[in-house]
């Protein structure tokens, strides 16, 4: 869905998922500024292989609403993406929340880098604790924000959590969206080698090692179960897990204490706690 | 009345008459252009409007999808998106809600997308205020809108269906502007008629399948040229606005003409209070004062060459200002003129029939300073 020669870094995560929208079915892209529209192309060029929506940052779960609602009304099939960075996100969020409650017909993708990466860096509500960004420059002292949670506490028809360092399982994920009605999401663990300073060779072995470590965990929620994916499903157990301090040393961004890794490695077992108890059916009376 | 009536209503078919709100009015215009697409936000004094219109989409009375938005911003998104789509969109918003969501304002105008907006002018905080001024339409004067302003509740009736035309022929969005509850919330007499609106046309439409990037960066002229093309067709919607005029309740196009013809002074205004300053014209026009109004039906396009062709002495009566002058007042001398103004009734300030006639005395007796605040 992305034709070679686009303006992506070198090891972009963003360019990987976006290969990966041809498992979608007649896709029409709502997107935000931010890395992907710069590797989506300047005009008059385009480097995607579909149509392309771009918006202003907190628009886009609401234009892809509307673009959703006018082809519903007209008649046209189509899977409408909200295709945003975890600034989008931030700026755009009583958007997407409303989106999210009102079950719009949409696809709404985060690849999130952790970061405002498309402005030089700036800390996110996405950035973890720790990570040093221009605007953090001794590294950020408020954790981040569990979005997949939050969606969760929606109740929304699908959410999934995918990485760029397990290709299959997201185009599994991608695929499966793509085949769904009602509002889905899919947070996209998406490591940026200058933002996050590693060299660009690494970026599926910085994506796997989150992973490993639980510092991401990957999952399903559909008819209101939540099922762990199989691909980190091992992770879940804290024997089978990397220290978090071996996932965090793969980067130069972080400004840890001791204290703050343990603070971490505490918050991984607090949200696999929250996320087994949506694993049981929801209770329609509650 | 009956006869006039009867004759105007042959080519339309039957035209009933109702006591509306103009409030009402518009949602029973939006009601016969047959949106596909409605999102809103509700905001005092608009909110009867789409409560209205979301009434009869659930009575199907009105085959649209409505959608509920969270806020303005998302309001105006929701329907950017659905135009896109080739939808016929509708929404309406007030004040602080036209002030969030005017940055999709920009956004629409600029992807040429036909749409249509009612806009209850109501003044804008700091300090809280629920009631009308023009100091909320006036934020879209520079973002490419088609802006109107209705006199009384046959015209927001009117002028809202002409909007849906016009718009979708000019590729523009069109702003409907009454005022917040002398006209949002004050029942009037209005025909309701039914006028035959083309299916929704418009320059470009997004579908899958399509290999298309719309509104990606640009470099180069093509921002300039954009802005440029439409501040040009924003002209050029003028002869659209004046060729339609007839079909649309022959209001007068860009301007109505209020005792002007042999008149010495003029006092050019928008909105509803011109009909008391109509009242206090002719108070003074029986006191052998020859004076007129030249009232503005649009902000956007400015109808310049109406303004230009006044010889006589000017005021403008203005209800929003830019710095010390009022917004028509910067506009009126922007065309040449040497005006007085007066700004007056923001915040829902009661100006009166006798108001008017004083302020208007002072003017053709040459007493009005060249800015006056009229508190």
């Amino acid at each position: 869905m992305i034709y070679p020669g686009n303006a992506s870094c070198q090891g972009c995560p963003i360019s990987l998922a976006m290969r990966c929208l041809d498992e979608i079915e007649n896709p029409v892209v709502a997107m935000p500024a931010g890395c992907s529209t710069v590797i989506a192309g300047l005009h008059p060029h385009s480097a995607m292989k579909l149509a392309v929506v771009h918006v202003p940052f907190a628009s886009t779960p609401a234009v892809a609403c509307g673009l959703s609602e006018g082809y519903k009304k007209l008649g046209i099939k189509a899977n409408v993406i909200a295709w945003m960075g975890d600034g989008a996100l931030d700026i755009g969020f009583s958007a997407f929340s409303a989106s999210a409650m009102r079950n719009d017909d949409i696809i709404a993708i985060v690849v999130d880098n952790e970061a405002y990466m498309n402005t030089g860096n700036q800390a996110s509500l996405s950035t973890p604790l720790g990570a040093k960004t221009t605007t953090s420059p001794m590294g950020k002292r408020i954790a981040r924000r569990n979005v997949g949670l939050i969606t969760l506490a929606h109740h929304a028809n699908y959410v999934a959590t995918a990485t760029v360092g397990y290709i299959q399982d997201l185009r599994a994920k991608f695929r499966k969206a793509g085949k769904l009605e009602g509002f889905r999401f899919i947070h996209v663990h998406a490591p940026c080698p200058p933002g996050w300073k590693f060299p660009s060779e690494k970026t599926i072995e910085v994506a796997r090692k989150a992973v490993m470590s639980g510092a991401w965990v990957l999952y399903e929620y559909e008819k209101g179960i939540l099922e762990f994916s199989a691909v980190g499903k091992k992770f879940l157990e804290k024997k089978n897990r990397i220290p978090i301090a071996e996932y965090v040393r793969t980067q130069s961004r972080f400004a840890l204490s001791d204290e703050e890794i343990a603070r971490l490695e505490r918050e991984i077992d607090e949200e696999i706690e929250i996320l087994l108890r949506f694993k049981k059916p929801r209770d329609s009376n509650s | 009345m009956q006869r006039g009536l009867q004759a105007r209503s042959d080519k339309d078919g039957f035209r009933v008459k109702k006591l509306l709100t103009s409030n009402e009015a518009i949602a029973q215009a939006v009601k016969i252009a047959k949106p596909d697409v409605i999102a809103a936000y509700p905001i005092t004094p608009q909110s009867p409007i789409v409560e209205k219109l979301a009434e009869m989409v659930e009575r199907g009375e009105l085959d649209a999808r409505f959608v509920n938005a969270e806020s303005e911003h998302s309001a105006m998104a929701i329907i950017h998106g659905a135009a896109t789509a080739g939808a016929r969109v509708f929404t309406a918003t007030s004040s602080h809600g036209l002030a969030y969501m005017l940055e999709m304002c920009w956004w629409i105008a600029g992807s040429r997308l036909p749409a249509v907006m009612a806009v209850a002018m109501r003044s804008i905080g700091a300090p809280w205020n629920i009631h009308g001024d023009h100091l909320d339409i006036i934020l879209l004067r520079d973002a490419g809108w088609i802006i109107g302003i209705a006199e009384n509740a046959q015209e927001a009736f009117d002028m809202t269906l002409q909007a849906f035309y016009v718009s979708e022929e000019v590729n523009i969005p069109f702003a409907v502007g009454i005022d917040a509850f002398t006209m949002s919330h004050t029942a009037e007499v209005v025909e309701i008629w039914e006028p035959e609106i083309p299916k929704r046309r418009q320059a470009y439409t997004v579908t899958p399948g399509q290999e298309i990037a719309v509104n990606a960066v640009t470099l180069g002229k093509a921002r300039m040229k954009a802005r440029y093309d439409l501040a040009l067709d924003l002209e050029k919607s003028a002869e659209v606005i004046e060729s339609s005029d007839a079909k649309f309740g022959n209001h007068g196009g860009l301007v109505e003409s209020y005792r002007l013809e042999d008149a010495e002074f003029a006092v050019v205004m928008a909105g509803g209070w011109c009909g008391d300053a109509k009242d206090a014209i002719d108070l003074l026009r029986e006191e052998g004062k020859k004076i007129g109004l030249l009232r503005l039906r649009f902000l956007r396009p400015f109808p310049k060459k109406a303004i230009k062709k006044l010889k006589q002495e000017v005021l403008v009566v203005d209800r929003a200002n830019t710095t010390i002058q009022g917004v028509l007042g910067l506009e009126v001398k922007a065309c040449g003129l040497d005006a007085k103004n007066v700004v007056a009734g923001l915040g829902g300030l009661e100006v009166g029939v006798e108001d008017f006639y004083a302020i208007f005395k002072r003017f053709v007796e040459g007493a009005i300073n060249e800015v006056e605040w009229f508190l």
